[in-house]
């Protein structure tokens, strides 16, 4: 049984579709990657997937006993965050906001988890540090750090890697995958369809239409990864 | 010694100690939800707000109704809606605020000259508009009024904490992980509306914004954590609001602006500080 199942789907704004005839289904501890230009539609599906948005045709069914508030999800950063005065412990303790239901505060196993997940990412020695004052991809770490308290089962990622600087790209990279390895499912946006290609285990590259959704091996013996690639390995 | 043994004598006042509790538990609650409001660039609705709560202090006194109880309600309906408007609409947000408050602000003093009850309006205007002298004029009623909403907004405050520092830093993950964003977003401008038509008595309609954000942003300059900022700003508020009080009582001058220009005043202080530390 999937995990998300998605048939016939059709989205965009106001009766207009932006993208249409999506058919696929995500499975436990699979690393999807969504790919496409910009404006083809796949950060729609994102907030759709993530219940922001509804859908115009079609239907998104969640299985395995998926709730919306047992998913993680890396947004892109927003102005407001740049110069925001918050520690990274505030930061990462707020992804376990979800499972407080009424409770005012965070409990004892909230705060470990916590703890354990900064540990992970390595960012336990930043815990103290003010979140404005960190490089740019030890900001992609504590969100990364802050999503995975939301979740056990499913990550979702916007573009985790954009105005990153090509080493730390590869380490964002790198933990993803190895939080894939241990079980978790992987949903990511992105533009960077080699990166897509070395890492995700499916493919669904979007323009308006599916224009392919099989697994990576399918993906690069497709025509469609080979016109891109000859194109300079770059979806724009 | 001279200076302080006329503030002992002042302080033997109960209207001045009235003055001095109110302006206390009003500054503390402006300076909690100030940290939230600037951190989410919403100061200028706090400013738009508190025109729309001088628009109803002017119905209040057209109608000779109580003036508090008759501004509540209608500063928090025009709170929520701003925000419901913010979130989807064809007017965008900044204008939608800048129509309101404007708005309210004309109709209220047009109210307040046609349907004339006093002899001196422009004095009446400007008390509610700079707050003049009115929080030396607290009844025993007024100042209980105010400490309980005060306390309920402490308490919405801490209770709600959690949520709202997740609401304030990330809109977009708190959504997307089942936390009720815009439930939060809208107690933020119910808790407003109720702080702004309490900070009317203190410093006047026009001057609340200073009160919500100063204390904010001075502390924002010196601290790292968000409940370090939070602690501070209120600090920081108290302090300059009693120091305002204070100052007003012995030398005669409007407790309003005496205290906005205390917080103008630690606000430079901290700058210059956040500047030098930062250096080093």
């Amino acid at each position: 049984m999937a995990m998300i199942n998605v048939s016939g789907v059709s989205l965009g704004y106001e009766g207009k579709a932006i993208v249409s005839d999506l058919n696929f289904s995500v499975n436990r501890g699979d690393y999807l990657c969504i790919v496409g230009e910009n404006g083809s539609g796949k950060s729609t599906l994102m907030k759709t997937l993530l219940g922001r948005k509804s859908v115009i045709a079609g239907k998104i069914e969640f299985s395995d006993g998926l709730k919306q508030n047992e998913i993680g999800y890396l947004p892109q950063q927003t102005e407001v965050q740049r110069d925001f005065p918050a520690s990274v412990r505030e930061i990462v303790l707020s992804g376990c906001i979800n499972g407080c239901g009424m409770r005012p505060f965070y409990s004892k196993a909230q705060k470990e988890a916590a703890a354990a997940n900064m540990e992970k990412l390595g960012i336990s020695d930043l815990a103290g540090r003010c979140y404005r004052e960190l490089s740019g991809g030890q900001q992609q770490r504590v969100l990364l750090a802050r999503a995975l308290c939301a979740t056990k089962s499913l990550l979702v990622l916007d573009e985790p890697v954009a105005g990153l600087d090509p080493v730390v790209t590869q380490e964002l990279y790198r933990l993803i995958s190895d939080i894939n390895k241990e079980g978790i499912t992987v949903i990511m946006v992105s533009h960077d369809i080699a990166a897509a290609a070395q890492y995700a285990t499916h493919i669904l590259h979007i323009s308006h239409k599916p224009l392919f959704f099989g697994t990576k091996d399918e993906y690069t013996a497709s025509d469609i990864y080979r016109r891109f690639i000859s194109r300079g390995g770059d979806a724009e | 010694m001279n200076a302080l043994q006329t503030l002992l004598n002042y302080l033997s006042y109960p209207f001045v100690r009235n003055a001095i509790i109110a302006g206390v538990l009003i500054a503390l609650c402006a300076a909690l939800l100030g940290v939230s409001l600037v951190l989410k660039r919403y100061s200028m609705i706090g400013d738009g707000l508190s025109h729309v709560a001088f628009g109803a202090m002017a119905i209040a006194a057209v109608c000779s109704m109580a003036p508090m109880t008759t501004a509540l309600p209608i500063t928090i309906a025009a709170a929520v809606i701003l925000l419901g408007v913010n979130s989807s609409s064809k007017i965008k947000g900044d204008a939608a605020i800048a129509m309101i408050s404007v708005g309210a602000l004309a109709l209220g003093y047009l109210l307040l000259n046609i349907f004339s009850v006093s002899t001196n309006v422009s004095g009446d205007v400007c008390t509610t508009l700079f707050g003049s002298t009115s929080i030396l004029t607290l009844s025993k009623t007024d100042v209980i009024l105010c400490a309980a909403l005060a306390a309920a907004v402490i308490i919405v405050f801490c209770v709600f904490y959690h949520k709202i520092f997740a609401v304030t830093f990330d809109e977009e993950f708190a959504c997307a992980t089942g936390v009720n964003a815009k439930f939060y977003n809208i107690l933020i401008a119910v808790v407003t509306a109720v702080v702004i038509v309490l900070a009317m008595n203190l410093v006047g309609a026009l001057l609340i914004s200073a009160l919500i954000i100063f204390p904010a942003l001075s502390a924002m300059r010196l601290f790292k954590s968000f409940l370090s900022v939070i602690i501070s700003s209120a600090v920081i508020s108290v302090i300059c609001a009693v120091l305002g009080i204070l100052i007003a009582v012995l030398c005669g001058t409007p407790v309003g602006s005496t205290i906005v220009a205390a917080d103008i005043a630690v606000f430079l202080l901290c700058f210059t500080a956040g500047k030098i530390t930062k250096r080093s």
